[in-house]
């Protein structure tokens, strides 16, 4: 019978039925963090249950973590310390493989896994993090999970999971230029909702997927949790094999090959039947960028704030979300002045995203009055940039050029952007106070958070672009 | 985990889509690494007057005396999305709450609320106004009762609502069981899947990844 990715990675990890929709699932990495990973392995070894195999587990340090330059185990959230130092003890107690503070390879977990070839294509992979669902696009099957259950995980290596339905989102046509995979999610949230994946474990397809290069297929499928979908994956191509051939934690030599030719067989096939499909045309795609509270309120960055019935939201949300954002129906986008601008985050803190932001900075300073931070998603990421001088452009434009982690991706009592500040920014959540009590963030490609700096007020980058 | 059988309590209705579970517990709230004293911090930035300040705010649900003792959340839709933080459902269970009943739940949150016997109760977002509407008229006295065996919300004015949920997460939440020990018992099973497996995909499994030079 014809199956898609996501039947076939299922029966490859299914151990048993345990009735309902509901399989032990072998999970094959898991990945922790100092923020919810702390707790997980603190309760376990409480109830003195040992990690199964902490060979599959691996550990960074973050969410919490300082990215200031100089930065050690301070950091700037009230307690912070603690959950740096004691799940440093507690992963050294397991066994497992650290990410520390100082590591040269230290950085954002859905950064460094592929970075590094933790994650490969056909793994099952979990992290008590929502945005695990961006590892997907490496063809793995990898979903965000709670603390208890990464507790399961560690002690048994597997998951008791609910068989979720099958999506496809067939994405078709050609990306116009200064148009990326940012803008897709946002579109596809824009049009279907923010709670329009539930219950779907999303495949991304079409020509414009397989156009993307594998940085942007993260970007992609980052945001499938902002869908409210269990994941996002990407059939992997050449372009995968060849992404992680000799990166550290991939197979080498002839085990690679032979990973390779199984990895081959990972594709839907071609008369597989989905639960629901989805098309976007993309020739027509604006870069996108959202005017309120929630990821499905994005508009092209040439739109205007749009009326309740054009919304897509209930009337009591929408004046919520108006309020909270300071905007007024019918507003331009475009003349939204900003005060702060943000590059970083697991959607768009990789190399390529680090790039195309410093191609529109190069030669340009930062309105002023505007904060600029720019947040390299990895050290591994950083140390590139650096030696392709990208570092100078950043902070010639006038950016601060931070270390890498989560940083102002989001609050957590230490560093945030101030109280009704406008900020442009590269992550996924412009949820109320997510980067900072009463933050109004606004989300967008780096291209964008990149000509809204330069400008001092929401900007499309295409004209920048053509400008130069 | 304690087991769940029949709950009759008071209802408090938080209608809005989108509930997030920053707004649930903020980050801020999540003071050190444990899963307890989290209760003082739910909904905060809602809850109280000033961030960081426990000043009640009078306008808030849970702060209205007659809803004291809330043990059931009448949510909107994707309840409990954004970050996969689990402290938001200690949050809630250390407050009391029990059941939260909406019409979607964003999916880790879901599957939060079953291994810390919080039933997540779905129904159609018209059922859930409707109860809201009808405790709102007296929300001491109009109780909401959840039946877990039979899956059904009910009430006293002749309410009744199915709502579905697994067998196996059911059973977990009836009985109270640990997911860990329940899956322990399949260790054969799950060694002899290894074992196959590792033939299949050698490459999958890595001894020591501290030993891997990068
Ligand atoms: S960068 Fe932001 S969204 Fe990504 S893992 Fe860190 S906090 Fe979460």
């Amino acid at each position: 019978m014809a199956r898609t990715l996501f039947d076939k990675l299922w029966a490859q990890h299914e151990v048993l039925a345990l009735g309902g929709s509901v399989s032990l699932i072998a999970i094959d990495r898991i990945f922790l963090h100092e923020r919810t990973g702390s707790v997980a392995l603190k309760s376990l070894r409480q109830a003195g249950r040992p990690v199964v195999d902490p060979g599959r587990v691996f550990c960074t340090m973050d969410h919490i973590v300082d990215t200031l330059p100089g930065r050690g185990d301070e950091t700037r959230m009230p307690g912070g310390r603690a959950f740096i130092v004691e799940t440093r003890e507690a992963a050294a107690e397991a066994g497992i493989r650290v990410f520390d503070v100082r590591d040269p390879q230290q950085g954002i977990v859905h950064v460094i896994s592929p970075e590094l070839g933790i994650v490969l294509p056909g793994a099952t992979v979990v992290c008590p993090d929502s945005h695990t669902c961006t590892q997907g696009a490496m063809g793995a099957l990898a979903w965000g999970i709670g603390s208890t259950e990464a507790e399961h995980a560690l002690a048994t290596g597997t998951l008791r999971v609910e068989k979720p339905k099958t999506l496809r989102v067939r994405f078709e046509g050609r990306l116009a230029p200064g148009v990326t995979a940012k803008d897709l999610t946002l579109a596809l949230i824009s049009r279907h909702g923010s709670v329009g994946g539930n219950g779907y474990a999303v495949e991304y397809a079409g020509s414009a997927v397989r156009d993307l290069e594998i940085e942007a297929r993260l970007t992609l499928c980052n945001m499938a949790t902002e869908f409210s979908a269990f994941t996002g994956m990407i059939a992997p191509d050449e372009k995968t094999f060849d992404y992680l051939r000799g990166r550290p934690y991939a197979p080498r030599g002839e085990a690679f090959e032979r990973a390779v030719a199984q990895w081959r067989e990972l594709a839907s096939d071609p008369d597989a039947t989905f639960d629901r499909e989805i098309l976007i045309e993309v020739d027509e795609l604006a870069p996108m960028v959202t005017w309120g509270t929630s990821p499905q309120h994005a508009v092209p960055v040439t739109g205007v704030v749009p009326a309740v019935q054009d919304s897509g939201t209930a009337s009591e949300a929408y004046e919520r979300a108006l309020k909270y954002m300071g905007l007024e129906p019918g507003a331009r986008l475009g003349e939204l002045k900003i005060d702060a601008a943000f590059i970083g985050s697991c959607t768009n803190s990789r190399i390529s995203d680090l790039r195309r932001a410093a191609a529109i900075l190069r030669g340009r300073r930062v309105a002023p009055g505007v904060r600029a931070i720019c947040v390299p998603g990895s050290m591994t990421v950083k140390r590139q940039a650096e030696a392709e001088g990208l570092d100078q452009v950043f902070r010639d434009a006038g950016f601060e050029w931070r270390e890498s982690g989560c940083s102002m991706c989001f609050f957590a009592g230490g560093e945030s952007f101030g109280a009704r500040e406008r900020v442009v920014s590269s992550t996924n959540r412009n949820f109320e106070s997510r980067q900072g009590p009463e933050t109004r963030t606004h989300l967008a490609s780096p291209e964008t958070v990149a000509a809204s700096a330069i400008a001092g007020r929401i900007a499309d980058a295409r004209a920048l672009s053509r400008a130069a | 985990m304690e087991k769940f059988d029949t709950l009759t309590a008071v209802a408090a209705p938080l209608l809005r889509d989108n509930i997030d579970t920053d707004a649930i517990i903020p980050s801020r709230e999540m003071k050190s690494v444990s899963k307890t004293g989290l209760a003082a911090g739910l909904f905060a930035g809602w809850r109280y007057t000033a961030i960081g300040g426990r000043e009640p705010n009078p306008d808030f649900v849970l702060n209205q005396p007659a809803y004291a003792g809330t043990r059931i959340i009448l949510g909107g839709s994707n309840f409990g999305c954004g970050s996969s933080r689990e402290h938001a459902v200690w949050a809630l269970h250390e407050y009391g709450i029990r059941a939260v009943i909406a019409p979607s739940f964003a999916p880790i949150f879901f599957g939060n609320c079953i291994r810390n016997g919080i039933v997540p109760a779905r129904l159609p977002s018209d059922a859930v106004a409707a109860l809201a509407a009808w405790v709102e008229q007296d929300p001491a006295v109009h109780r909401i009762t959840v039946d877990l065996e039979a899956q059904r919300v009910t009430t006293a004015a002749g309410a009744s609502h199915r709502f579905e949920l697994d067998e196996e997460p059911k059973a977990m939440l009836l009985e109270g069981l640990d997911a860990i020990d329940l899956t322990l018992k399949q260790r054969a099973a799950i060694e002899a899947f290894r074992a196959r497996d590792r033939a299949a995909r050698p490459w999958i499994y890595l001894d020591d990844p501290r030993t891997v030079s990068t």
